[in-house]
C-alpha cells in the first residue's frame, strides 16, 4: 500500500529517479506535439481519437508532477518549479502555452523567413509559400516618400538629416547653446524645412503637398504637430489654472471640446469645413489645415499632461517664488515650468507616441502616408494580393518606432524617479 | 533704456489700478474670441451665399435616397429621412462600442491578472501581447483584420460550419435569429427576479447587522435568476424558436445565406481590433490597481482572521477598484471615439453614414459635422461629469 | 510552570538560499511578556511572522494553543483568530473608518451582529484612548493615533496572544510614548505579548524575559533584570553597549 503511494507522489528520497522519469515523460509529451504539428506523424494513433488528442498533455502533465519536488536542492530545478510548475494549475497553463507556441511559431517563421522570397524584382519570382518581400522591395521608395518625384528626394533627406543633426548636437552642448538650438528648432528650422521640401523658391522645383506621402509624410506631420502643440498646450494648461474666470473657462471649454471628439471628425472638419470659414480668396493647403487641426487636437491632451505636472509641484514652490517678489510670468518661466516639465517628461513622451500612432488617420482625407501608400500599392492590378506583406511591413515599422520611444520614455521616467 | 522705462511705467499703471488689471485681460480675451467667431461666421455666410446653400436643419427631414447595409433594430431604406439615417448610424456606433467594451473588459482583466501571475510563461506572454498590440496603430490593426484576415475567409459555399447552426464566411458570421413567443413574459420574469434579488439582499444585510448571521447570497441569487425565467418556459407558455441561416443559390455562381442574423465582416473586424487594442490599456490599469494595494493590507486582513475570499471582497477589491475604474472609464470613452475608424472600412457607423455619405449628398458640411461632433461631445461630457461625481463620492478621505 | 501557549521546536526557515531562522526553540507561557531584540536581519520579525503563518517554516514544529501550524488552512484560521498582530506600517484599511476597521473582523469572522461589534470596537478604542476618532478615516489621523487604532483593531478579535512587529519604528519620537503607554496598559491587563522592538525602556518596565537574536538564532534568553545586568554572551554585550 505504502509502496503504491510513493510511486505516485514524488519525494525527496528517490530524487533522481523521479527527475529522470519526469523529464522523460515531459519530453515525450513535447515530442508528440512536435511530431504531430510539424511532421504530421502520430505516434499514438492506435488510441481512440479523443484520447489521442490529449496524450501529449497527459504525458507532460504527469512528467511535471514528478519533477515538482520542493526544495530539491538542485538550483535549476527549483527555479523551474517555482516559475512554471508551482502547482497543477500552473503546470497546465504552462503546458498550454508551450504547446500553442510549438504549433504556431515554426509556421510563422517559415512564412516570414524560410519560405519567403527576398531576391528578385518581378512578381513571378515570388514562388514559395512564404511571404513575398519583393513586393516591399519594389515599392519601398513610394512607401518612404510617397509620390514625391524621384529626382527631388534628396531634399526630404536633407531636411531630416538637418533635424537629426540638430537634435544630436543638442545633447552634447551646454545649456546656453541649447537655448539657441531650441529657438532654431522652433522658429527657423520649420521655415527651412518647408522651403526645402515644398520648393518653389531658391531654384528648387515646386512639389505640391498632395505628392508628399509615405513614411516621410508621417514624420513631417508628427514632428510639426509635436513642435507646435507643445507651446499651445502649455498656454492652455496655464490658462486652465488661471485666476481669471474668463480665461479659465475659455481654456476648459477649448480643452474639453478637442478631447471629446474623435480625431476622424477633426480631420473631416479640417478638410471639408475649414475652407468654409475662410474667405474665398484665401487658400490654405490641405496639409496645412490637417497639421493645424492635429496640433490643436493634441494640444488639448498635452495641456492635461502639463496641468498634471503643474499640480504635482509642491505648493511651497509657488509660495517661495511669490514671497521673493516674483510676478506671475517670471515665477512660471524661471521656477515652475522648468520643474513641472521635468515631471511630465514621461507624459509628454506618451503624447508624442499617441500622436505618431494617430497620424495614419490622415489617409481618410486623402493624404497618403505609409499605410495609405501601401493601400495604393496593394490595389495595383499587377501586384494584387499582397495585403498581408504590406501590413506586416507597416506594422513592423510602426512597432519598432513606438516600442523604442516607449522604452526610452520608461528609461527617462526611471531616471527621473531616482533623481528626485 | 527707453523700452525698459516704458514697460515699467505701463506695469506701474496697472499695479495702481488692480481692478483694471483684473478686468482688462478678460475683456480682451472675450473680445478676441468673439472676433474670431465673428470672422469665421461672416466668411461662412458669404461662402454659402455664393454657392446658393442656406444654413439650416430642415434637410434632416428630406429623403436620404441611399441605403445602409447594416440596420438592426430600425426599419430603414432610401425613402427614410436623413434624421433616420443619423439614428441608424448612431445605433450602429453604440452596437460596435458595446461589443468592443464588453470584450475589451474581459480580455483586459485576464491580461492584467496574467501579467501579475507568478507563472513566468503566463506573465511573459501577456507582457508580449501588451507590447505588440499597444505599439501598432489601431488603424493598421483594423486594416490587418479586415483586409488581410477576414478576406481570407471562404466563400459561403465552403463556409466554416458550426454544427449547422452558425456559419462563418467571407460575407460574415451568420447566427440563428431568435423568434420569441410570449417573449415579454420571459423579460418580465428576468426583471422580477432582479427585483426579488435586490430586496432579498437588503433583507440579508439587515439580518446580518441584527443577528450576525450570514446567508449564502451568491448561490441564492444565482438560483433565483436561473429558476424563475426557466419556469416561464415550463408553465408560462414561453417558447423560443430559431430561424437558422440556410445556404441559398442566388444565381449560377453566387451563393449566400438567408435567414438568421448576419454579422457583417466590417463589424467583426472593427469589434476585434477595438477589443484587442483597448484590452492592452485596460490590462495595464487592472495591473496597476492590483499592484497598488500594499502587501501589508492583505497581511493585516489575514492577521485579524479574514479568509482570502473575505479579504478580496472587503479589503482588496474596494481599494483596487478605486484605482482601476477612472482610467478604465477613460478607455471606454476612447474606444467609443475610436469606433469612428469605421469610416475607413465602410462600417456604417455615425461618422460614415452621416458625416460621410449624407455630407457628400447634401453638401451641408457645417451642419452635419457640427451635429456629429456634438453627438460625441455630449457623450464625452456626460461620462466626464459622471466620473467626477463618482470620484468625489468614493474618494479615500485624507487630512 | 503554567501551560505553554506557544511552542516553537527546532524551527528553520529559508528565503531561497538564505536561512533566516536556524533551529530556533522557544516556549511562551500564558500571560508571559517577551521582548525580542537584535540587529536587523537577525530573524526577529521572521520568527513572529511564522507564529501566525504570515511566513511558512520549512523545518520544525510550531504549536499555538494546542493547535499545530501546518498547511491545514482550518488550523491556520483558528490560530489567527487567537493571535493578534500589530505591524510597523499600521496597515489600517484606508477606505474604512476607524470604527469600521475595528468592527470588520468581528462581523465577518465571528459573525457578530453589527451593533454588538460596534460596541465592542468602541470599548477597545476607549482602552487606547481614541474613541473620539472612531468616525474618522485613517488618512485623517496622526501616526500615533493610527497605531493605537491598529492595536484596538487587533484586540477586537479578543485574542489570547498579541504579536508586535516593531510597532514604534515608523513613528515620530513624540508619538512613541502614546503607543508604548497603550502597550503597557495591555500588558498590565494580563495579555500574552511578544514584542519585537528596540525600546529598551519599555522592555525594562513590562517584559518578563528578553530574547536576543542574531543571524537567525536565539543567542540569549533571560529574565529581564538578569539580561540587562548580567548578559552572558559576548554578542549580547556588544549589542547592549550599542543601544543603551
Amino acid at each position: 500500500m505504502m509502496k503504491k503511494l510513493t510511486f505516485l507522489n514524488p519525494s525527496r528520497e528517490n530524487l533522481n529517479l523521479f527527475i529522470l522519469a519526469g523529464i522523460a515523460l515531459f519530453g515525450l509529451g513535447i515530442l508528440d506535439t512536435v511530431l504531430n504539428s510539424q511532421f504530421e506523424i502520430n505516434i499514438t494513433s492506435f488510441l481512440p481519437r479523443w484520447l489521442n488528442y490529449f496524450t501529449p498533455l497527459l504525458f507532460s502533465f504527469i512528467g511535471l508532477h514528478y519533477i515538482r519536488i520542493e526544495f530539491s536542492g538542485i538550483k535549476m530545478l527549483d527555479q523551474l518549479n517555482k516559475n512554471i510548475n508551482s502547482n497543477w494549475f500552473n503546470a497546465i497553463l504552462s503546458l498550454l502555452v508551450i504547446f500553442v507556441l510549438i504549433k504556431s511559431i515554426p509556421g510563422l517563421l517559415n512564412w516570414l523567413f524560410f519560405d519567403a522570397n527576398f531576391i528578385g524584382t518581378t512578381k513571378e519570382e515570388c514562388t514559395g509559400d512564404g511571404a513575398c518581400w519583393l513586393f516591399i522591395r519594389f515599392w519601398i521608395t513610394r512607401f518612404m516618400y510617397g509620390l514625391y518625384p524621384d529626382a527631388e528626394i534628396w531634399r526630404i533627406n536633407a531636411a531630416f538629416l538637418m533635424l537629426i543633426g540638430t537634435v544630436i548636437t543638442a545633447f552634447f552642448v551646454g545649456p546656453k547653446i541649447k537655448k539657441y538650438i531650441i529657438i532654431f528648432l522652433l522658429f527657423i528650422f520649420p521655415f527651412i524645412a518647408i522651403n526645402l521640401i515644398s520648393g518653389g523658391n531658391f531654384g528648387l522645383v515646386w512639389v505640391e503637398t498632395g505628392a508628399w506621402g509615405g513614411l516621410s509624410l508621417t514624420f513631417i506631420v508628427s514632428i510639426f504637430a509635436m513642435l507646435f502643440c507643445f507651446p499651445v498646450g502649455m498656454f492652455l494648461a496655464l490658462g486652465r489654472r488661471s485666476s481669471y474666470p474668463v480665461v479659465k473657462y475659455a481654456s476648459i471649454g477649448f480643452i474639453e471640446f478637442w478631447r471629446g471628439v474623435p480625431l476622424i471628425t477633426v480631420l473631416f472638419m479640417a478638410s471639408v469645413m475649414f475652407p468654409m470659414f475662410l474667405p474665398d480668396e484665401v487658400f490654405m493647403d490641405k496639409l496645412v489645415r490637417v497639421i493645424i487641426a492635429i496640433t490643436l487636437f493634441e494640444a488639448a491632451y498635452m495641456a492635461e499632461v502639463i496641468r498634471g505636472g503643474l499640480q504635482a509641484l509642491p505648493k511651497g514652490q509657488y509660495d517661495a517664488s511669490k514671497s521673493l517678489g516674483m510676478g506671475y510670468w517670471r515665477m512660471h518661466l524661471l521656477i515652475i515650468l522648468p520643474q513641472a516639465l521635468k515631471i511630465t517628461i514621461p507624459g509628454l513622451a506618451n503624447t508624442f507616441i499617441a500622436l505618431f500612432k494617430d497620424t495614419p488617420l490622415i489617409l481618410v482625407v486623402g493624404l497618403l502616408e505609409l499605410i495609405g501608400m501601401i493601400d495604393m500599392a496593394k490595389a495595383n492590378p499587377y501586384w494584387l494580393g499582397f495585403a498581408i506583406e504590406g501590413y506586416v511591413f507597416a506594422g513592423a515599422v510602426y512597432w519598432i518606432f513606438c516600442f523604442s520611444m516607449s522604452r526610452y520614455s520608461q528609461n527617462l521616467e526611471r531616471k527621473y524617479k531616482t533623481d528626485r | 533704456m527707453n523700452l525698459k522705462s516704458t514697460t515699467s511705467s505701463i506695469s506701474d499703471f496697472f499695479y495702481a489700478r488692480p481692478k483694471l488689471k483684473y478686468y482688462l485681460p478678460q475683456a480682451l480675451t472675450i473680445f478676441f474670441i468673439v472676433f474670431i467667431f465673428g470672422y469665421f461666421s461672416y466668411n461662412a455666410q458669404v461662402n454659402m451665399d455664393n454657392r446658393g446653400i442656406d444654413f439650416g436643419l430642415r434637410f434632416l427631414g428630406e429623403e436620404s435616397s441611399f441605403d445602409i447595409q447594416f440596420t438592426p433594430f430600425v426599419e430603414y431604406d432610401g425613402t427614410k429621412s436623413y434624421a433616420t439615417a443619423y439614428l441608424v448610424g448612431l445605433i450602429n456606433t453604440i452596437i460596435v462600442a458595446s461589443i468592443g467594451i464588453f470584450f475589451a473588459t474581459i480580455l483586459g482583466v485576464v491580461i492584467g491578472i496574467s501579467r501579475l501571475s507568478p507563472n513566468y510563461l503566463i506573465a511573459k506572454m501577456s507582457e508580449i501581447y501588451i507590447e505588440i498590440f499597444r505599439n501598432v496603430p489601431l488603424l493598421l490593426q483594423l486594416f490587418f483584420w479586415y483586409f488581410a484576415v477576414l478576406r481570407t475567409l471562404p466563400l459561403p459555399k465552403d463556409a466554416v460550419n458550426f454544427y449547422d447552426i452558425s456559419f462563418l464566411s467571407i460575407k460574415g458570421l451568420y447566427v440563428p435569429r431568435f423568434i420569441w413567443t410570449n417573449g415579454s413574459l420571459f423579460i418580465g420574469s428576468i426583471i422580477a427576479s432582479i427585483i426579488i434579488i435586490f430586496f432579498l439582499l437588503r433583507f440579508f444585510k439587515k439580518e446580518q447587522e441584527q443577528t450576525g448571521k450570514q446567508y449564502p447570497k451568491f448561490f441564492i441569487s444565482l438560483t433565483i435568476i436561473t429558476v424563475l425565467p426557466f419556469l416561464t418556459f415550463l408553465v408560462g407558455g414561453v417558447s423560443l424558436d430559431f430561424q437558422y441561416p440556410e445556404l441559398k443559390q442566388l444565381s449560377k455562381t453566387i451563393y449566400n445565406f438567408k435567414g438568421g442574423i448576419a454579422i457583417i465582416p466590417e463589424l467583426m473586424a472593427l469589434a476585434l481590433a477595438l477589443s484587442l487594442y483597448t484590452a492592452t490599456f485596460i490590462g495595464e490599469n487592472v495591473r496597476a490597481g492590483i499592484q497598488g494595494i500594499s502587501r501589508g493590507q492583505k497581511e493585516a486582513a489575514a492577521s485579524i482572521g479574514l479568509t482570502p475570499g473575505q479579504t478580496l471582497k472587503l479589503v482588496v477589491m474596494p481599494q483596487a477598484l478605486r484605482i482601476i475604474i477612472p482610467p478604465t472609464t477613460n478607455q471606454y470613452l476612447n474606444l467609443t471615439k475610436n469606433s469612428s475608424l469605421a469610416a475607413a472600412i465602410a462600417y456604417p457607423d455615425l461618422v460614415l453614414v452621416f458625416a460621410g455619405t449624407a455630407l457628400m449628398q447634401t453638401g451641408r458640411a457645417i451642419e452635419i459635422i457640427s451635429i456629429t461632433m456634438l453627438s460625441y461631445l455630449s457623450l464625452s461630457i456626460t461620462i466626464s461629469i459622471f466620473m467626477n461625481w463618482y470620484n468625489k463620492k468614493i474618494a479615500i478621505k485624507e487630512k | 510552570m503554567s501551560d505553554k501557549i506557544i511552542q516553537v521546536e527546532n524551527v528553520s526557515k529559508w528565503f531561497g538560499d538564505f536561512q533566516a531562522l536556524k533551529d530556533v526553540n522557544l516556549e511562551v507561557s500564558l500571560k508571559e511578556k517577551i521582548v525580542v531584540c537584535g540587529p536587523s536581519g537577525s530573524g526577529k520579525s521572521t520568527l513572529i511572522r511564522c507564529i501566525n503563518r504570515l511566513e511558512e517554516h520549512q523545518k520544525g514544529k510550531i504549536v499555538v494553543d494546542g493547535i499545530e501550524l501546518s498547511e491545514n488552512t482550518k488550523n491556520i484560521e483558528q490560530i489567527r483568530a487567537e493571535v493578534g498582530m500589530v505591524f510597523q506600517q499600521f496597515n489600517l484599511f484606508p477606505h474604512l473608518s476607524i470604527l469600521d476597521n475595528c468592527a470588520l473582523a468581528p462581523i465577518w469572522v465571528r459573525k457578530m451582529p453589527k451593533k454588538q461589534a460596534e460596541e465592542l470596537a468602541l470599548r477597545e478604542l476607549e482602552k487606547v484612548q481614541i474613541s473620539d476618532q472612531a468616525k474618522k478615516f485613517p488618512g485623517q489621523l496622526s501616526g500615533g493615533q493610527q497605531q493605537r487604532a491598529a492595536i484596538a483593531r487587533a484586540l477586537c478579535m479578543e485574542p489570547k496572544i498579541m504579536l508586535f512587529d516593531e510597532p514604534t519604528s515608523a513613528l515620530d519620537p513624540e508619538m512613541i510614548k502614546e503607543v508604548l503607554d497603550a502597550m503597557v496598559n495591555l500588558a498590565k491587563a494580563g495579555m500574552t505579548m511578544i514584542v519585537v522592538t528596540h525600546e529598551m525602556g519599555f522592555a525594562k518596565e513590562v517584559a518578563d524575559s528578553i530574547i536576543f537574536m542574531d543571524e537567525g538564532m536565539i543567542v540569549e534568553r533571560a529574565p529581564t533584570k538578569e539580561f540587562f545586568v548580567n548578559p552572558k554572551s559576548e554578542r549580547t554585550k556588544l549589542f547592549l553597549s550599542q543601544i543603551l
